[in-house]
């Protein structure tokens, strides 16, 4: 066990605490900020510094230090935001993700890009402050030694720094004797933390048990960056660091101390380490006598209110240990083994329903029990792959932000139904396709403020991102209020590319043909879309997932682009049909209805094309055995039975000889030992143990229309040759 | 480690001249033991539609789809059959799990590299690109068949061919 078994603990925490910084930054509200948001970035910056100072990552860490400054100077209201501040804290949060990453892959981050963002910060520093010296100097030394000696610590409570320093930091210009207190910390741990103290200095006498170890340390370095390294392996909860300054300065912090109790109170809601303090101040009763304690011999009110304010963090941490990461295969592999045991429990089933109840009542009740049971565990599984749509929408503010900026306009953002939940594999596939929906409309949907003034509209455009369940789908929706396609452009276009279109094409039917490879109408191609490859791509995937997509527009109104998707890839309510000896399986959510097709309902195009007549809809049929090949079908048409099924948003008559029943199965791959086949989506295994494949309406319609184009050249080549005989 | 590395070297040597031996008809074949799984009786085989012949279809092996091949249809022999004594060798391939019928399994056979002589070049149905070899064991003839590139073989049509680039 090394340090380096906590570098993925790391990257983890520091991802997470980026995209909170970035999530804090732009609900900034520039003009009038809220501290609580200030000290939370500042938090975040600094807990970064923290571990990337441990961890050796010094450009990271030389970064992350020169950003801590500027936003404590911003939460000291010594720095006034500008949004221009802002974005350059937003790109030094995005050079920081780069330099992560860079660490994460073994790399070292590009030098020439730390070293312009120092000179912007320090630019920024220099400008608003005057405070030149102070930030490159200490960016000097940051840079001049990898584990910083003596760096002036931003940490330093506002209110007491401007008068005498604070008893915890007031020796920070030299070394001070730290006692280092760990409580329920295995022997293994203990090694491993005094290990890690040795990097920050000299250690001195070790003493003490599992339950109570203390450790003297001599250290120039503050203590809530010890404090920051050693809670990436051991709980805040379980350390207590008291300083034992020497000589004057243990004078200079008794002398401090009244005057300082409440400005430590203060920080105890925000330094990185609070709890740390807060068991100095639970330990200032007891009376340990000898070292002078953090907040020492604090006003018993302002203790208080510094423990109930750590308190109520203590709160929300709780709510955090509450979660633990899995990886994700241990988890697909519990619902593999839950899917099994399904397949299992139908399998018994089966063979409990053909025994006598009388006899074997017992066994068939326990089946009962067995069968409710299996489902609430798969269920209760299954809801462990669910995120909240949160996940994807989080992204989306800087991304407009960014953009809306480029393009000169006005946007307001707006999500509905965070909460939303859907499968992490399908939440994980749906950002690309979102994301080009969502630079479509800035870039093509809502108009620039000007134009939206000319057409009588508020010149701030309003795009918003729902997401809300509906039945066993969920559907995600991209609205603006922009300009809405033009049918017209749309239609042009599609004839320069050659397309033949019916006079009377229905707007669903134009707004369909974005979809078509290499469509775009966009005058003028910008970086930000219009190369006409995009729209396809987005159908392509979402269909892949199983969903699809569709567009609803009017002209000046706006659009609404709209995503269904299923809620989940990994089991299906199926009904299972049959057609000769074979059974399969259809998604139960595109299945509409059945019914018994009569032969005046049935009509003839073109030859081999046959629609069905239902309600005064024609739908073109698929006869399943024909597409499958299935031998011992029923021919007939008028015997078959015609379920009513939908895909990719059309309806189709799927004739087929039987209907089975409707059950839930779990979905298993074909592609993973085999390949994708023409009309199958996937295959599931059935209580006796076979294999049923569930079929693709959409792809099985295309498979039909090949097989009897097929069939119709063969007869028609066959016809050629028969003549001349 | 420099023990183990060596009994591994060993254990990796041995085995790799070792070879299951499997009859096609009057013919016998063999493949590389390494590549076996398991074998298994010929059941319940859920056909797939619009594939060519020798693809036989799905089948649940404790819950994975694995797509079964018959060999001998591949080879166009004749009398193919399925009884009690068709026998399905599991095979793994290039991260895949392929079931292939064969008529029977005889038994596993050591060869040394003297009594692995180069193929010939076979006619159509297959090509020695397939093939590790012949191996002759006092009069018998074992075709030494190269399990992975057959299966994988873009004819076989197992795998889509935009996966096997990647």
């Amino acid at each position: 066990m090394d340090i380096s078994d906590f570098y993925d603990t790391f990257f983890e925490e520091a991802e997470e605490l980026l995209a909170d910084m970035e999530r804090l930054l732009l609900e900034l509200d520039v003009d009038d900020p809220d501290v609580e948001d200030l000290n939370a970035i500042f938090r975040a910056a600094h807990s970064i510094k923290g571990g990337a100072g441990t961890f050796g990552f010094t450009v990271l860490q030389e970064t992350t230090h020169i950003l801590e400054n500027l936003l404590d100077y911003t939460r000291r209201g010594e720095l006034t935001l500008r949004r221009d501040i802002v974005d350059t804290f937003l790109e030094t949060k995005d050079m920081l993700h780069d330099q992560l990453d860079a660490y994460r892959n073994g790399n070292e981050p590009d030098a020439e890009a730390f070293e312009r963002i120092c000179r912007i910060l320090q630019q920024i520093a220099q400008d608003e402050l005057g405070l030149r010296n102070a930030v490159s100097a200490a960016a000097e030394t940051a840079a001049a030694a990898p584990a910083p000696v003596a760096e002036p610590e931003p940490e330093p409570l506002p209110e007491v720094k401007s008068t005498a320093p604070d008893a915890s930091e007031s020796a920070a210009s030299g070394a001070r004797q730290l006692t280092i207190t760990l409580l329920g910390v295995s022997a293994k741990d203990r090694e491993l933390l005094v290990d890690e103290l040795k990097h920050f200095g000299d250690i001195g006498a070790q003493s003490g048990d599992e339950t109570r170890f203390q450790v003297i340390l001599e250290s120039a370095e503050s203590q809530s960056d010890i404090e920051a390294v050693l809670c990436f392996i051991i709980e805040p909860e379980q350390l207590q660091i008291e300083t034992a300054a020497a000589g004057a300065a243990d004078v200079d912090s008794a002398a401090a101390a009244p005057g300082q109790a409440s400005a430590a109170a203060d920080s105890a809601g925000d330094s990185a380490g609070d709890s740390a303090e807060e068991g100095g101040g639970e330990r200032a009763g007891e009376s340990t006598g000898g070292s002078a304690t953090t907040t020492p011999a604090a006003k018993p009110p302002a203790a208080s209110g510094a423990k109930a304010k750590a308190a109520a963090k203590a709160k929300s941490k709780g709510g955090e240990s509450g979660t633990i990461r899995v990886p994700v295969d241990k988890v697909d592999q519990i619902i593999n083994l839950v899917g099994e045991l399904i397949i299992t429990q139908s399998m018994l089933e089966q063979t409990a329903n053909d025994m006598d109840i009388v006899s074997h009542g017992p066994l068939v009740n326990g089946m009962n029990l067995l069968q409710r049971n299996a489902r609430d565990l798969q269920e209760a599984v299954m809801s462990v792959r669910m995120m909240p749509m949160d996940y994807v929408f989080s992204r989306f503010p800087r991304l407009v932000r960014d953009l809306a900026d480029k393009l000169g306009k006005d946007v307001e953002l707006v999500t509905e139904g965070k909460s939303t939940e859907l499968d992490k594999s399908l939440i994980e596939r749906i950002i690309d396709p979102l994301t080009h929906l969502v630079r479509n409309s800035l870039d093509h949907g809502l108009e620039s403020p000007d134009k939206r003034e000319a057409a009588g509209k508020s010149p701030t455009g309003r795009l918003t991102l729902s997401a809300q369940h509906q039945g066993g789908n969920i559907l995600i929706e991209v609205i603006d209020d922009g300009a809405g396609l033009s049918r017209d452009r749309i239609l042009a276009k599609a004839r320069a590319n050659g397309l033949t279109i019916p006079d009377n094409i229905s707007d669903d039917d134009v707004w369909q043909m974005i979809f078509a490879p290499g469509f775009s109408t966009a005058e003028q191609v910008s970086d930000v879309s219009g190369r006409g490859v995009g729209m396809d791509v987005v159908k392509r995937n979402i269909q892949e997932m199983g969903g699809h997509v569709e567009i609803m527009s009017q002209p000046g109104k706006g659009t609404n682009t709209r995503i269904v998707l299923p809620l989940t890839l990994a089991i299906l309510d199926g009904m299972s049909i049959r057609c000769g000896e074979e059974t399969f399986l259809l998604p139960l959510n595109a299945v509409l209805e059945s019914l018994q097709p009569l032969a005046e309902d049935i009509y003839s195009m073109a030859g081999d094309d046959q629609v069905l007549k239902v309600r005064d809809e024609y739908l073109p049929i698929i006869t399943l055995h024909h597409a499958l090949d299935i031998p011992g079908a029923k021919t007939t048409v008028t015997e078959a039975i015609a379920v009513i099924v939908q895909g990719e948003g059309r309806r189709y008559a799927l004739l087929v000889d039987d209907l089975i029943g409707q059950q839930q199965v779990v979905v298993k791959n074909l592609e993973t030992n085999y390949r994708r086949v023409p009309g199958i989506s996937a295959a599931t295994i059935l209580g006796d143990g076979s294999v049923a494949l569930i079929l693709d309406i959409a792809d099985l319609h295309r498979l039909d229309r090949r097989k009897s184009q097929q069939r119709h050249q063969a007869k028609h080549h066959h016809s050629v040759e028969v003549q001349p005989a | 480690m420099t023990a183990q590395a060596s009994v591994a070297a060993i254990v990796s040597e041995a085995a790799s001249n070792e070879y299951l031996v499997f009859s096609l008809g009057d013919e016998e074949y063999a493949v590389d033991i390494l590549k076996v799984q398991e074998i298994r009786g010929y059941e319940n085989v859920t056909r797939i539609a619009n594939v060519p012949e020798f693809i036989k279809g799905v089948t649940n092996l404790r819950g994975v789809i694995v797509p079964i091949i018959d060999l001998r249809l591949k080879f166009h022999l004749e009398n193919v059959e399925y009884g009690g004594q068709t026998v399905v060798i599991v095979v793994n391939v290039a991260d895949r799990i392929v079931g292939i019928v064969v008529d029977g399994v005889s038994d596993v056979m050591s060869l040394t590299p003297d009594q692995i002589k180069p193929a010939p070049e076979f006619g159509v149905t297959l090509s020695s690109d397939y093939l590790n070899g012949i191996g002759s064991l006092d009069d018998r003839m074992l075709v030494l068949v190269d399990i992975e590139k057959l299966l994988t073989h873009e004819e076989m049509q197992l795998v889509d061919r935009t996966a096997t680039q990647g």
